[in-house]
């Protein structure tokens, strides 16, 4: 009975101890966290929550390991869910995609972005609209031209998931282009990209990171990014062009803008404390060269917004996407 | 011969002493993950990769593969030892492993096992070395139809050999089918048959159902027939190997059949699952000894062994030229690549030649060192038959419930994996085959995906299926394995008639 007394009172002067050399924040893990994902092994969500929490090891950035789980049920619902029912649990926080919009307005279940605490957003993912290197399209106006002149239906866009970001994009570009294409939902980007190599699709929106690699093989030609400027990245990809020489869509008469967001949230009821020493570990990981290094490759947008200004980026995306989707039919009925 | 130079240099860097201790050290992870029912080399990888970021590369992807080698040795124990199969593409071993662990074989079956998945393992490798760049042109003609052809070959060819009659295993499969289609619809976006619950996500994890009518549904079957645990009269001792080996090289022809169909299953990329099932579908047909197939046959370990390594193995080939994953663990092994900062695809040989020739001299001493180990230990696992039932039966217990719950992190799924060990034991005793039931569930969504892919493309045409020589040559080839008993009879009426 003794040495448990002592052992408690050790216990807690070791915590003081702790909690007086980690002034500087004021909450700290004190169990694993789990980094959700909601979405399959192998995406681009999973290879961004694996990199950071690689980065995390590599130096020693938190006292407490970082496990990675992947949820992907039901389009990322799954995961989703699961912070939404475990409220006050700092432990737990996720990595979003568009899926945070998407999946609950396509297939109703019960869940918003507002059940969530807001940390960061990390980085924006760009699209890109890419053609077999085979095609005679060199630049958009030869692809829209011959997009109109086909029978409608007849041109193949190949994308990931279904009534998803890729999706949303390809009914844009049939908006702005005034035609119908056969949407073809796959599994992974990855896929994608090599059933766009193997001419089975006729173009496709991949992030460029999915695709970089048969740009850089010679077999993919990208026409145009779906951002307001240009990609920041100069260093040469292949025959002397970088992701910098794609040009805007919007430049090239094809009206449609459309970034993903790769953010971060944390369980409902979470304290300012907690979300600041998140916000703190990701501004450290953010200054590794790995970091950067991952960026670069995948020629990500490295916007880092963090509370209100997250907040309200994260309320106008979540009505665009209301208003997009239902102009595609895209809601789940009832909603 | 450049490439048997670059292979020399790979060599040299696999050799290096650290990268040896890191294949040790991988292939018991990887074993240990394999047994283990429901962790799978996917999440064991997946675990694991944080720890490979601070070794260079080329010893990283070293060890994870030897993950990915252990994993496939691996899940052949369980399936031989318990009916459990650690993984996927084991469920097809355990349709005559099992029977020879119950007939105090188990020594033999698991030789046999590990020495085919060596020799499949070997064949996708030196297919890698020598012929690369041209298999991965071949994998970039296969979009959805031919796809699809391919999962309806795999179903021609398990189906309709089965003694059970017709109507029993056509209704097995239906329920295969219709597990199968629950959950979230890839076409369409939409919710199916969740009924609102959200456990149901996921739809009915295949794994889960594995584990359930299997191991859970062998466990009360075995109770009620006494709790004797046959089979605990094996032979322990290394002999059987050699012996094993000495009966091998007479199967030549079924070995090398399971290559060829592995490493095509692996390239195409339709996995290591289903080439095992076609694999011993095709053996079960052709086979002199086919009559025995499901009664303890070693042949029937054979096929499906060797198919899976070969298709594990060259899974590996897509994603490192085309950045395409061949399996769940493949996946998980690119994104570790990204994660490094190599990018996989058609550059990735020429800019990398230290990784990729390092990473495929890995792939013969990871496999090498692989079967070396599980083969010290065969007397080993054979003499857990021993253990009296009463107390591995709850050991295996708690061993599907922790499988069952890390798949997703679930306990959701703990009960469900009960639930379909009644459904199992049920199953078994109205003599209703499980293996259709199974094949259904693994492949049913991804045939569903690929045939309406396919007519999305096609604008609702069947005729796509036929559309070029590759898909109607696979189509055909399905057509014929499905109808071959009835041309085989109908060919000796003919011939008694001519007579």
């Amino acid at each position: 009975m003794r040495r448990s007394v002592l052992c408690v009172g050790l216990t807690a002067i070791a915590a003081l101890c702790a909690s007086g050399i980690a002034a500087s924040a004021a909450w700290e893990p004190v169990r694993p966290v789990e980094f959700i994902v909601p979405a399959g092994t192998g995406g681009g969500a999973d290879q961004m929550a694996r990199t950071i929490q690689g980065i995390v090891t590599k130096h020693n950035l938190m006292k407490q390991p970082m496990v990675v789980i992947n949820k992907s049920g039901g389009a990322g619902g799954e995961g989703f869910l699961d912070l939404k029912t475990s409220p006050g649990n700092p432990h737990k926080i996720i990595i979003t995609l568009s899926n945070l919009f998407t999946t609950p307005l396509a297939t109703g279940i019960p869940f918003s972005w507002k059940d969530l605490t807001p940390v960061a957003m990390l980085a924006l993912d760009e699209f890109v609209l890419w053609v077999n290197a085979e095609k005679p399209y060199n630049n958009v106006k030869d692809y829209v031209d011959a997009v109109k002149k086909a029978p409608a239906g007849s041109i193949k866009m190949g994308g990931t998931g279904s009534k998803q970001e890729d999706q949303i994009i390809t009914v844009a570009i049939e908006k702005a282009v005034g035609t119908k294409f056969t949407y073809i939902p796959y599994k992974g980007g990855g896929e994608v990209a090599v059933q766009l190599v193997g001419n089975h699709i006729d173009s496709s929106v991949n992030n460029p990171i999915e695709a970089v690699a048969q740009w850089r093989g010679g077999k993919l030609r990208p026409l145009c990014v779906f951002d307001s400027k240009p990609m920041a990245y100069d260093e040469q990809v292949v025959n002397g062009k970088g992701w910098k020489d794609i040009p805007t869509c919007k430049s090239q008469g094809l009206d449609m803008e459309y970034l993903m967001l790769r953010g971060v949230f944390m369980s409902p009821k979470a304290t300012k404390d907690q979300v600041e020493y998140y916000i703190d570990l990701f501004k450290k990981v953010r200054a590794t060269p790995e970091w950067q290094d991952f960026m670069k490759s995948g020629a990500f947008n490295t916007t880092f917004l963090t509370g209100d200004d997250y907040a309200k980026w994260v309320e106008v995306e979540q009505k665009r996407h209301e208003v997009l989707m239902k102009e595609a039919g895209f809601l789940a009925t009832g909603n | 011969m450049e490439e048997i130079a670059n292979l020399f240099q790979g060599f040299s860097v696999a050799l290096q002493p650290f990268n040896i201790m890191v294949m040790f050290v991988g292939i018991m992870l990887g074993v240990i993950i394999g047994v283990l029912p429901g962790l799978g080399g996917a999440n064991g990888v997946a675990i694991l990769l944080p720890l490979t970021f601070s070794m260079p590369p080329t010893s990283a992807i070293i060890m994870l593969s030897c993950i990915y080698w252990g994993a496939l040795f691996g899940g052949a124990i369980t399936s031989i030892l318990f009916n459990i199969p650690g993984e996927p593409w084991s469920v097809a071993t355990t349709f005559d492993g099992y029977p020879m662990a119950q007939q105090g074989k188990a020594g033999e079956a698991l030789a046999a096992a590990f020495t085919s998945s060596f020799v499949g393992a070997l064949f996708a490798v030196i297919m890698i070395t020598l012929v690369a760049p041209l298999v991965a042109s071949f994998a970039l003609q296969f979009g959805p139809a031919e796809k699809f052809a391919v999962y309806f070959l795999a179903f021609c060819s398990f189906v309709g050999l089965s003694k059970e009659p017709p109507f029993k295993t056509i209704a097995a499969m239906m329920i295969g089918f219709a597990l199968a289609a629950v959950g979230l619809d890839s076409i369409t976006g939409q919710l199916r048959l969740t009924f609102g619950f959200t456990e149901l996500l996921n739809g009915f994890d295949f794994l889960i159902a594995v584990i359930g009518l299997f191991g859970i549904g062998e466990i009360l079957l075995t109770m009620e027939e006494g709790l004797s645990f046959r089979g605990g009269n094996a032979k322990i001792n290394l002999r059987v190997v050699l012996q094993t080996w000495k009966r091998l090289p007479g199967y030549w022809v079924t070995s090398l059949r399971s290559c060829i169909i592995g490493c095509w299953m692996g390239i195409t990329p339709a996995g290591a699952t289903p080439a095992s099932f076609m694999s011993y579908g095709i053996a079960k047909r052709v086979s002199k000894n086919g009559n025995n197939f499901g009664k303890g046959e070693i042949e029937g370990v054979i096929a499906p062994e060797t198919a899976a390594h070969a298709a594990g193995t060259a899974a590996l080939l897509p994603m490192l030229s085309l950045g395409v994953p061949g399996s769940p663990t493949a996946a998980v092994l690119l994104g570790g690549l990204l994660i490094w900062g190599l990018q996989p695809g058609p550059m990735l040989f020429t800019e990398q030649k230290e990784f990729v020739w390092g990473l495929i001299a890995s792939m013969y001493l990871g496999n090498l060192v692989g079967l070396l180990v599980v083969l010290t230990c065969v007397p080993i696992f054979a003499a857990i038959l021993r253990v009296p039932f009463s107390i591995i039966a709850p050991l295996i217990l708690v061993l599907c419930a922790i499988g069952a719950y890390s798949v997703h992190s679930s306990t959701f799924d703990v009960m469900l994996m009960l639930v379909f060990g009644v459904v199992g034991y049920l199953l078994k005793k109205c003599n209703y085959p499980l293996a259709p039931l199974v094949l259904a569930i693994v492949l049913g969504d991804k045939a569903e995906e690929a045939f309406r892919q396919s007519l999305l493309g096609s604008q609702g045409s069947l005729g796509v299926f036929f559309s070029n020589t590759l898909v109607s040559t696979i189509m055909i080839l399905g057509l014929i394995a499905l109808f071959w008993s009835a041309i085989q009879k109908g060919y000796t009426r003919l011939r008694t008639a001519a007579a």
